[in-house]
């Protein structure tokens, strides 16, 4: 007897003590699952999404890349890297390859200065402000196919007034979107005009978020001109801006479409050829899907390749 | 002469005047405070000083030269704001060697790369180098020089800040409330270490606060503005003891000094309720005035003792004082009396008790706000109205 109740006392003790410490163990399992299932809820409708529309459409545009896929036929069949082999001996993508190169080495520089300059001078405009910001942002949001209609009257060779405007002063004018030499020039111009509203307004936002003690603590630290102020203030206060304006900027023009298609369609012989438009006439034209999705998947590389080299050589050194 | 003179400096923004012409005189190493509530003009003011703003007329002089019509970099001064203003770009080394950047380098010899190149700028950054150095070891900040401001506390950064505005000797030193975004406890250590600072360099300083308290532990003189004038510029003392208007000692002092509004009878005898100051001179029969005393010269007796009867209503205990609200019996006014916590005992809410005011401490102020000499001739302290 008294080994069977010395026995009993300790087998007693755990039984008792025991379900102390498991019975909250399963709640925090239970809430901690159920908060993991509500967490995976909420992310849900956009992890859906975003594989929808673009991972999904990523993958499916390179795995056509490696196919011969044509529209119309209802077979196709894997070539591996041959539309690769085939887009860097294709004179046209790389007259489009050059032809983008060139619009974006011109655009883009061009609409951000020009943005951040007049937004500069609308900031330091009292009367007409709003005025100033209305007519430079209406480009932006006109519809471009409209006003391509309107450049094309400008620019036209005969009837246009920009060449009767040259013509009142002597000066002989070229055939902007009709000859080679000029046409790829003239859609920069044009693709200036679309984008500088668009980087203002932008910039405009930036220049209002600088606190104005700055430019008061830089004129006592004898920062006397405008000039000295801009650089000691106004130009590193805007470095982000900069940044996503540049960013926003450069995808712009790489993506330009719109005024060579209505304009010139890659005219004349080819001076005008950009990448999209190149796609475009692969894949809509001569419905050479697997062709145009192995461009696609360069044009994105392209993309893809210049915003992490900016992020890593620029973004590091504006943000404090 | 006078190391700073401003002579009736007037602004208005639109049809707001915000500053109705302020003269003021500092004498050289002397700390001014500019104090007063919010929105009263007091940084309208030092911006003008400082030529950040433009003044509708009146001169500003200082060490001899007239700046009225001198840009902001060219006055030789220096400022503190509240904010600090420091870019936030640079590390506190760069933001400090900004004034001295800007003044000792061409704009040719900032330039980035290129500006490194041009001769001569070597010794002048070396110098640079060698008084922020200076500087930020003066003020226990030199740890501090490679971080940015986003990485500083607001200590440190209002020390930053401070370094900036004292590197190049300036001929005259302002600060807009550069204590007011600390928290209570540095607050207080850092007026010192500001006092402490002027005394080493003096600089003729305008100190800019809407604190009170601050404004009379660290200045020489306290200048009180109000609504865009200058009510009284005085020494702390004088400020407080002796004010010239009835919104400066309002607003000096903590608790606010009591206030009975009342008028001049027709024999010239001033009467409270049931009760009748006699002043030697007499005051026009029939004017408005305010009695006004501060809570330290009350003090507090048994019921049926010569004074104003009252009752109290609540007790406030601070530790080295004890804050009793009271309310008069005859006129319903409140009376804040300020006691030792010995005097105190035994005093409960609810208490019936009599005021007795020292009779040499009353002040008397006009319908127009602005001091009345007659009170320093009260001879008997109170007597009891019959009836
Ligand atoms: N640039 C300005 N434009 C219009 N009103 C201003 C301007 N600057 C200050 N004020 C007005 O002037 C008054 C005084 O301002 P301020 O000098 O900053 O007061 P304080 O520094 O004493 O608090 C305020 O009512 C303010 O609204
Ligand atoms: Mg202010």
């Amino acid at each position: 007897m008294a080994d069977m109740t010395a026995i009993s006392i300790p087998a007693e003790v755990p039984r008792q003590k025991a379900p102390k410490p498991i019975v909250p163990r399963p709640i925090v399992n239970v809430s901690e699952r159920h908060e993991a299932r509500v967490a995976w809820m909420l992310a849900a409708p956009a992890m859906i999404l975003i594989v929808l529309f673009i991972v999904a459409p990523v993958i499916a545009v390179i795995t056509l890349g490696f196919t011969d896929f044509e529209l119309g036929y209802s077979t196709f069949k894997f070539v591996g890297f041959e539309n690769y082999a085939e887009l860097f001996g294709d004179r046209t993508f790389r007259q489009s390859l050059w032809n983008t190169a060139i619009y974006t080495a011109i655009v883009a520089p061009a609409s951000i200065l020009l943005g951040l300059g007049v937004a500069l001078l609308i900031e330091s405009e009292t009367v007409g402000r709003s005025f100033f910001r209305t007519a430079y942002f209406l480009p932006v949001a006109s519809l471009l196919v409209a006003m391509a209609t309107v450049w094309q009257y400008l620019l036209h060779p005969t009837i246009g007034p920009v060449n009767s405007m040259l013509a009142m002063v002597g000066l002989p004018g070229p055939n902007w979107l009709g000859s080679a030499g000029t046409v790829l020039y003239s859609l920069s111009m044009i693709g200036v005009w679309q984008t500088v509203g668009f980087n203002m307004i932008l910039f405009l936002a930036g220049l209002t978020a600088i606190p104005r003690d700055l430019y008061s603590a830089a004129e006592i630290d004898g920062a006397k001109s405008p000039i000295d102020r801009f650089f000691l203030v106004t130009l590193p206060m805007l470095g982000p801006t900069t940044v996503f304006v540049t960013t926003i900027s450069i995808i712009n023009a790489v993506k330009v479409f719109e005024t060579v298609k209505t304009l010139t369609e890659g005219g004349p012989n080819k001076a005008s050829e950009v990448l999209l438009f190149t796609i475009y006439q692969e894949g809509f034209v001569y419905l050479r899907v697997g062709y145009a999705s192995a461009m696609t998947v360069v044009f994105l590389a392209v993309l893809v390749v210049m915003m992490f080299a900016q992020y890593r050589l620029v973004d590091r050194k504006v943000h404090y | 002469m006078s190391a700073l003179s401003i002579t009736n400096v007037t602004k208005s923004f639109g049809d707001n005047h915000i500053l109705k012409g302020i003269s003021l005189e500092a004498e050289a190493g002397e700390f001014i405070a500019l104090v007063g509530p919010s929105g009263c003009g007091k940084s309208t003011l030092l911006r003008i000083v400082a030529g950040l703003e433009g003044a509708d007329s009146g001169e500003i002089v200082a060490g001899g030269r007239d700046l009225t019509r001198l840009v902001a970099a060219e006055r030789n001064v220096a400022m503190v704001f509240q904010s600090y203003a420091l870019y936030p770009h640079l590390t506190a080394g760069q933001n400090i060697a900004v004034p001295l950047a800007m003044r000792n380098l061409t704009s040719l010899q900032r330039l980035p790369m290129i500006g490194s190149m041009l001769p001569g700028q070597k010794a002048i950054r070396k110098d640079i180098l060698r008084q922020v150095t200076d500087m930020a070891r003066s003020l226990k900040i030199d740890h501090l020089l490679d971080r940015k401001p986003g990485q500083m506390s607001g200590g440190q950064r209002q020390r930053v800040a401070l370094a900036r505005a004292m590197v190049r000797q300036p001929g005259l030193f302002l600060m807009d409330e550069p204590l007011s975004n600390l928290d209570a406890n540095l607050r207080v250590h850092a007026r010192g270490e500001i006092v402490d600072l002027h005394r080493r360099a003096g600089v003729p300083t305008l100190y800019v606060t809407h604190d009170q308290a601050e404004a009379l532990s660290m200045a020489d003189r306290v200048a009180v503005m109000m609504s865009g004038s200058l009510l009284q510029l005085a020494a702390p003392e004088v400020i407080y003891d002796d004010p010239a208007h009835i919104e400066v000692a309002k607003f000096v002092g903590q608790p606010r000094i009591n206030t009975i509004a009342s008028r001049v009878d027709a024999d010239g005898a001033v009467t409270l309720g049931t009760w009748r100051l006699q002043p030697h001179e007499r005051l026009v029969p029939g004017t408005d005035i305010t009695v006004a005393i501060r809570s330290e010269f009350l003090s507090i007796a048994d019921m049926g003792t010569p004074g104003l009867p009252a009752h109290i209503e609540r007790l406030e205990f601070l530790g080295s004082e004890v804050i009793v609200y009271t309310k008069l019996d005859a006129i319903g006014e409140s009376m804040v009396v300020k006691l030792a916590p010995s005097d105190a005992r035994g005093l409960v809410a609810g208490k019936p008790v009599t005021i007795v005011p020292q009779g040499e401490r009353l002040m008397v102020f006009g319908a127009d706000g602005a001091r009345l000499r007659a009170d320093l001739t009260f001879t008997t302290l109170l007597e009891r109205a019959h009836g």
